[in-house]
């Protein structure tokens, strides 16, 4: 039980833990701040792998503007707790199972061929972010210009939403 | 030393519980939230992937940098997301999935 | 004891030496920073007083020096209420958030270059950092990224309408000048080449301009182009993001009530201060590493008598402190200040001899360094002290206007700028 392995386990129960509270809890901004962990707890397990700039990134950009935002609109629209209504028989009976299944699918995919997956010679070897910036703006300099253009499109159709009603 | 397995089976079991949060919600932005973490769980297998490479392949770093992508993807969508999820909730006055059911608001 | 002593050094040797010693020095680091921020407190209600013609604290011990204490006890003390309707769990969990993140990112600050001179047991050396990633600076914008839920939360758990507007603005405020402030360092890193803060500050060391001038990066042109504009535009975006005057319209008293804390009251209240005025403290202390070359003192290396500076600082301020606490008006005072003078005025007298007795000598070259970095630090907390005593505060519009219409496309053009220069420069 080496240290790495420790430490994986107990991100990896962290971010369960996160996403099942997400599931479970009734007011939205308890699933907003569970989603929270989960990011968080997926950064460190960025870190472990020796992804730090992907982790940096992670925490700054997903937790720290795109969760700050959702807890805004929740924030600002006053969400209260779900209201409780009854699921389809279809739904319950049904969609649980479905969705178990898949995860099992997954899951099981997954252990079968994973042992073919190669592991790394050196564990948690840190990516070096010079590395990570040549390769964005060499190879993937077309998607990165594409994505600038996303986000103008994306900054430009909030504004058309948010703007207040004329006359 | 982590088997790079057990990352992939950890994005799984994620996946799937995102599948289950969007089904089973609710909640507009509850299911938006659910969309997100399917999102994270995806990122997490492509770091997986990279790092799992050896040092010196050439696409070695790849992984990381399309989750570089996802992610700004992710919050430019987040942001029209919850422009539309405002417009629809000051419309319906209610953020209940299951009343946003007419074509005509 | 000597076989204590060896048998430590080999338990303590591996993992578990170095373990210990990060927390023995984190402890450390927690204990300091708590009272610097007590300090801190006094030393702002004094300065801002005499800025407006009036003594501040001097009734609780000799020159109020107790009066941080004294409130400490008073936030120990008070009732803890708890407003109806809260939601309990994000109520507890916001303050306890805020000051968390606001410790945690002192973690990755540097106070000096090398390693004190007796290592730990097991032969770990002693840094006086408790990290050095390579990306200590995006470490520490993703704890001041976070930082953002602490006041949003709390303005909302509050059940209230002031403290959500106050939250909300508040929050709004922080996200706007947190891309200002990033972009203003994205110079910096230009010219040192890295994210990490240790590097950063040794790419500043040296003279520049013919020997005349340090090389920092507000003034120097080595490896880029000044970083004049750059470091404006980072303090101006650092006082707004710690929510301090004149951006602090979200917390004033005269404004939304007290913003997001006012149903805080005692122990959480105080969390939300002591986490405010650390912020204070880490962003003056990336100010000096970022723009003024950390440690790096301002006097070439080859005049060693820049070298005593401290203790020509410290022995006449501390014969000072003995002659002012001889004649203070109560008894309690004239016992205790002169003690404390004869403290600081030995300490100094022990830097100066260093000039002929060698230990004293290794002493006085270690303190160089963080002398260097805490003294600048301490100019740029007085500076967030002026400010607070002199300016009035921004409204909430012209704050935004500020933030997005002025800062952020001045620091991206002083991106465009940099990235031309050191681009023109270095060789293909």
């Amino acid at each position: 039980m080496s240290a790495p392995l420790i430490i994986f386990f107990v991100l990896a129960a962290l971010a369960v833990i996160g996403a099942i509270s997400l599931i479970l809890q009734k007011h939205p901004i308890h699933s907003a701040l569970s989603l929270i962990v989960v990011m968080v707890a997926l950064a460190g397990l960025y870190l472990l792998m020796g992804a730090e700039f992907v982790a940096a990134v992670q925490i700054i950009v997903y937790g720290g503007a795109i969760m700050v935002l959702f807890v805004f609109v929740i924030m600002l629209l006053n969400a209260g707790e779900e209201e409780r209504t009854d699921f389809s028989k279809l739904a319950k009976f049904g969609g649980l199972p479905l969705a178990l299944a898949l995860t099992g699918l997954l899951a099981a995919t997954m252990t079968k061929h994973g042992a073919s997956i190669p592991n790394p010679e050196t564990a948690g070897a840190l990516a070096p972010t010079r590395d990570l910036s040549n390769l964005l703006f060499t190879t993937f300099v077309y998607p990165f210009e594409l994505t600038s253009f996303l986000i103008l499109i994306a900054i430009m159709g909030a504004l058309v939403l948010a703007q207040r009603e004329r006359g | 030393m982590v088997p790079t397995q057990y990352y992939l089976i950890l994005s799984a079991i994620l996946f799937g519980l995102g599948v289950v949060a969007f089904v089973f919600r609710r909640n507009i932005i509850t299911i938006f939230m659910s969309i997100e973490l399917m999102l994270n769980a995806v990122n997490l297998s492509f770091v997986a992937f990279s790092q799992s490479m050896p040092a010196d392949h050439l696409h070695k770093l790849d992984g990381q940098l399309f989750v570089l992508f996802v992610i700004v993807v992710a919050a430019a969508e987040a942001a029209v997301g919850l422009g539309i999820i405002i417009l629809t909730a000051r419309n319906r006055q209610s953020l209940n999935v299951e009343r946003v059911d007419l074509l005509k608001l | 004891m000597t076989a204590l002593i060896s048998h430590l050094n080999s338990a303590l040797s591996g993992a578990a030496g170095y373990w210990l010693l990060a927390f023995i020095k984190i402890a450390a680091l927690l204990i300091i920073v708590m009272t610097v921020n007590a300090y801190l407190t006094w030393f702002e209600r004094k300065v801002v007083a005499h800025m407006q013609s009036r003594i501040g604290p001097h009734r609780v011990g000799p020159h109020g020096l107790l009066q941080p204490a004294a409130d400490g006890l008073k936030f120990l003390f008070k009732e803890d209420a708890m407003p109806a309707g809260v939601d309990k769990f994000v109520y507890l969990f916001a303050p306890f958030l805020a000051l968390t993140l606001s410790l945690a990112s002192l973690a990755v600050i540097p106070f000096g270059p090398k390693p004190l001179p007796f290592p730990f047991f097991g032969g770990h050396q002693i840094y006086l950092w408790i990290a050095n990633p390579d990306i200590g600076l995006l470490i520490l914008f993703a704890v001041t990224a976070l930082g953002v839920y602490g006041v949003a939360l709390a303005g909302w758990a509050s059940n209230s309408k002031y403290p959500l507007l106050g939250g909300l603005r508040s929050s709004a405020q922080m996200v706007s000048y947190e891309l200002a402030l990033t972009m203003s360092v994205v110079g910096v890193v230009l010219m040192a080449n890295t994210f990490s803060l240790t590097q950063i500050i040794e790419a500043q060391s040296g003279r520049t301009a013919w020997g005349i001038l340090p090389a920092w990066n507000v003034i120097s042109f080595r490896g880029g182009f000044p970083q004049i504009v750059g470091f404006l535009c980072f303090f101006i975006a650092a006082i707004a993001e710690t929510n301090r005057v004149p951006f602090d319209l979200p917390e004033a008293e005269s404004e939304l009530v007290a913003g997001f804390h006012t149903e805080y009251s005692s122990f959480k209240f105080a969390m939300f201060f002591i986490a405010e005025y650390t912020s204070m403290i880490t962003v003056s202390a990336l100010c000096t590493i970022l723009f003024f070359g950390g440690w790096n003192s301002p006097f070439p290396d080859s005049w060693t008598i820049a070298h005593y500076l401290p203790a020509i600082i410290l022995l006449p301020f501390g014969l000072w402190i003995i002659y002012d606490g001889l004649k203070y008006e109560t008894i309690w005072g004239r016992l205790v200040l002169p003690v404390i003078g004869a403290g600081v005025a030995i300490i100094g007298a022990l830097l100066l001899a260093g000039a002929w007795i060698a230990p004293l000598h290794q002493a006085n070259e270690f303190i160089q360094a963080p002398f260097w970095l805490l003294a600048k630090i301490f100019f740029f907390l007085f500076f967030y002290v002026w400010t607070r005593g002199t300016l009035p505060r921004f409204r909430y519009d012209q704050l935004m206007n500020i933030g997005w219409k002025l800062l952020l496309p001045v620091s991206i053009v002083n991106v465009i700028i940099t990235a031309a220069v050191v681009l023109l420069r270095t060789k293909p």
